[in-house]
């Protein structure tokens, strides 16, 4: 009896305090915007974007994992210098707090939410309906609405080229894969690069490791370490993650390894530069700035847009820091991305996969 | 081949259990003094953020690997101080304290770096790359902790504290000042795991690092009967348990590759199956959690 008072005392306090939390951010973001506004004068009113409040809600991975939320972030930014948008970002602590989230941001009347990551599909699902006026937006996540735009990636094509590259490099004949969780969007990421892997190299074998099994998976650098340094212990001598903030275990087993690996989602060159062979880019800040201009000129509509290597919404990286690595296969990789382009290569997509 | 592969698993798994041996020690003292220690996340946490903050900034990771464990003695004191004079339920102020460190440090992170929940990347230079200091560390820790309990005065007085706190005030010792002491030491041992974690596993602060293993930490004393010898094995078996389930992901098993799903239960399988077969033997300190 005691136990079970504490513990409803406990759950009471504890939503309480994720609430406050959640108003707290957009609050005090409210006030820090309104005076930075203020602060800029009137330079900003030329602008096509002013006075327009753009509402963002991050996965867990949070703003800073220097990968899949932080592209979206700069893509909001970039809006926010170029256009002059409001920006207001909360990031969610965990699945419970995207419906709130995206509702505080409905009812504050803001024209335009976006919804970063899969996880968010089913609130966005339950939100959108209530706010037919709001506009909203989800990346990774397709939500049949006429008021909500699903902005889709082609990963499977990105990882094919990384993985094509990854087939070029090995000289063990053996690569890894290090997933974050055993999901459809990372077997996509997998199914891609592991048929890269061997269209470059067939006698390349791939050694696919997830990191663990709920949402934490995304956040455990030691354990994304501790399964890279087991890969590298098995031969393999270059490594792939799509594994959010748990990635960066893997630069760091490569740097005491001195093997290679190959960065996600965003520009990942320079975590361990000379360690990085590349970054398979997922524009996700270019699709959340097109996403916010639309908006702004009017042109906002619901449906799928799909981004590819084709738009160049995904990509891969190359700067100072891996250019002298990549540059004997750089010319291989364009014909790859040229054909793929063509559809001269099919790349095995997950999703179709998985429909039959 | 084979042993190749027992090596690997082993290495993997002495890495692995270097955390969660510090924190279930950290709160074996704790909890053996009559202090029901859920708070361990919290010490990991700020620790773990505290060491990596105070390393990018000062650019020396022994500075920033003593401000680590400071840290955590600073969080164990007041978590200390809280059960025992505020005289709350220990479970909901634990609670409170890993809310405390989920939600401060991106404050911190913020004000610091102005990034929310992790600190800038650390070079290799301002990182330690000995794990095995660490685990040996780990065993003297638990030989001296053996013997604190076994031979010495204050340890008599821990065990005391959690057992029969009334008999130790009719001998005129503060039984508060001795819980407050052991949980404050707990802390610094807590705080070499969440260093560990920042400043050896990994290179820097990530959000919500430590990833549950304050709580495994807690299983494993739990499941150790709260006894140094029987906790530092109970880490070991699921840090190897961990290893082994990581080294077979992706591995072929007579010729059939087994679905990851299946291989990644095992942890959990194996933990329940022995909680099944031990759950008898457990008995915790009588005065746990209670005043007198």
């Amino acid at each position: 009896m005691k136990t079970s008072l504490a513990m409803s005392l406990f759950l009471v306090g504890f939503s309480a305090f994720a609430v406050m939390n959640l108003t707290a951010c957009t609050r005090s973001a409210d006030k820090g915007k309104a005076s930075e506004v203020g602060g800029e004068g009137k330079g900003v009113a030329t602008k096509p974007g002013a006075g327009i409040k753009i509402g963002l809600v991050l996965d867990k991975g949070g703003r800073d994992d220097k990968s899949f939320n932080t592209a979206a972030f700069r893509g909001a930014t970039k809006a926010a210098q170029e256009l002059g948008i409001e920006l207001k970002e909360v990031e969610s602590p965990d699945d419970a707090a995207f419906e709130p989230a995206l509702r505080t941001f409905a009812e504050r009347e803001y024209p335009l939410v976006f919804a970063i990551g899969f996880a968010q599909i089913d609130a966005v699902k339950k939100v959108a309906p209530q706010f037919p006026k709001t506009h909203f937006a989800i990346v990774d996540g397709i939500v049949d609405m006429p008021n909500v735009k699903s902005l889709m990636f082609a990963e499977h094509e990105g990882s094919y080229l990384v993985g094509y590259l990854a087939g070029l490099m090995t000289k063990s004949n053996k690569v890894g894969f290090i997933g974050g969780m055993d999901i459809a969007l990372i077997r996509r990421f997998q199914t891609g690069y592991e048929a890269g892997v061997k269209a470059a190299n067939s006698k390349a074998e791939a050694i696919i490791n997830y990191v663990g099994v709920n949402s934490s998976a995304w956040a455990n650098p030691s354990r994304g370490k501790e399964l890279a340094l087991a890969q590298y212990g098995r031969g393999v001598d270059v490594i792939f993650h799509a594994a959010g903030a748990s990635g960066i275990g893997l630069f760091d087993a490569a740097a005491e390894k001195k093997a290679f690996a190959i960065g996600c989602d965003s520009n990942q060159n320079g975590i361990k530069p000379g360690r990085v062979a590349t970054s398979m880019l997922k524009r996700v800040d270019t699709a959340v700035f097109e996403a916010i201009k639309m908006q702004i000129e009017g042109k906002f509509q619901g449906g799928v847009q799909y981004f590819g290597l084709k738009d160049k919404g995904i990509d891969y990286a190359i700067d100072d820091n891996n250019a002298k690595l990549i540059e004997p296969y750089k010319a291989k990789l364009e014909e790859v991305r040229e054909k793929i382009i063509k559809g001269d290569i099919k790349v095995p997509d997950y999703y179709e996969m998985n429909k039959k | 081949m084979i042993w190749d592969m027992v090596g690997d698993i082993l290495m993997s798994a002495l890495r692995l259990s270097v955390p969660i041996l510090f924190a279930a020690f950290g709160g074996l003292l704790s909890e053996r003094s009559g202090i029901a220690n859920i708070a361990l996340e919290a010490n990991l946490l700020f620790s773990a953020f505290v060491g990596a903050a105070v390393t990018a900034l000062t650019g020396d990771v022994w500075v920033g690997a003593f401000a680590g464990i400071a840290a955590s003695v600073v969080v164990g004191f007041l978590f200390g101080s809280v059960c025992i004079w505020g005289r709350g339920d220990q479970i909901v102020i634990g609670t409170a304290f890993n809310l405390l460190a989920f939600g401060l440090i991106p404050v911190f992170t913020k004000a610091l770096f102005n990034v929310t929940g992790s600190t800038p990347a650390l070079s290799t230079e301002q990182t330690f790359h000995q794990p095995l200091v660490f685990f040996a560390l780990a065993i003297m820790v638990m030989f001296s902790l053996e013997i604190l309990f076994r031979f010495t005065r204050h340890g008599l007085r821990v065990t005391a504290a959690g057992e029969n706190p009334a008999a130790l005030l009719t001998q005129g010792v503060n039984h508060n000042l001795v819980r407050l002491r052991a949980v404050t030491e707990g802390a610094v041992l807590t705080g070499l795991g969440g260093v560990y974690l920042s400043l050896c596993q990994g290179s820097g602060y990530i959000r919500e690092m430590s990833a549950g293993r304050g709580f495994i930490a807690l299983a494993a004393l739990i499941f150790g009967g709260w006894r140094p010898l029987p906790t530092f094995a109970a880490c070991f078996f699921f840090a190897i348990a961990d290893a082994i389930q990581m080294q077979l992901q992706g591995q072929k098993i007579a010729e059939v590759t087994v679905p990851n799903q299946f291989i990644q239960i095992l942890p959990y399988v194996a933990t329940l199956f022995v909680l099944i077969f031990y759950a008898t033997r457990m008995r915790a300190p009588a005065a746990i959690n209670r005043d007198f």
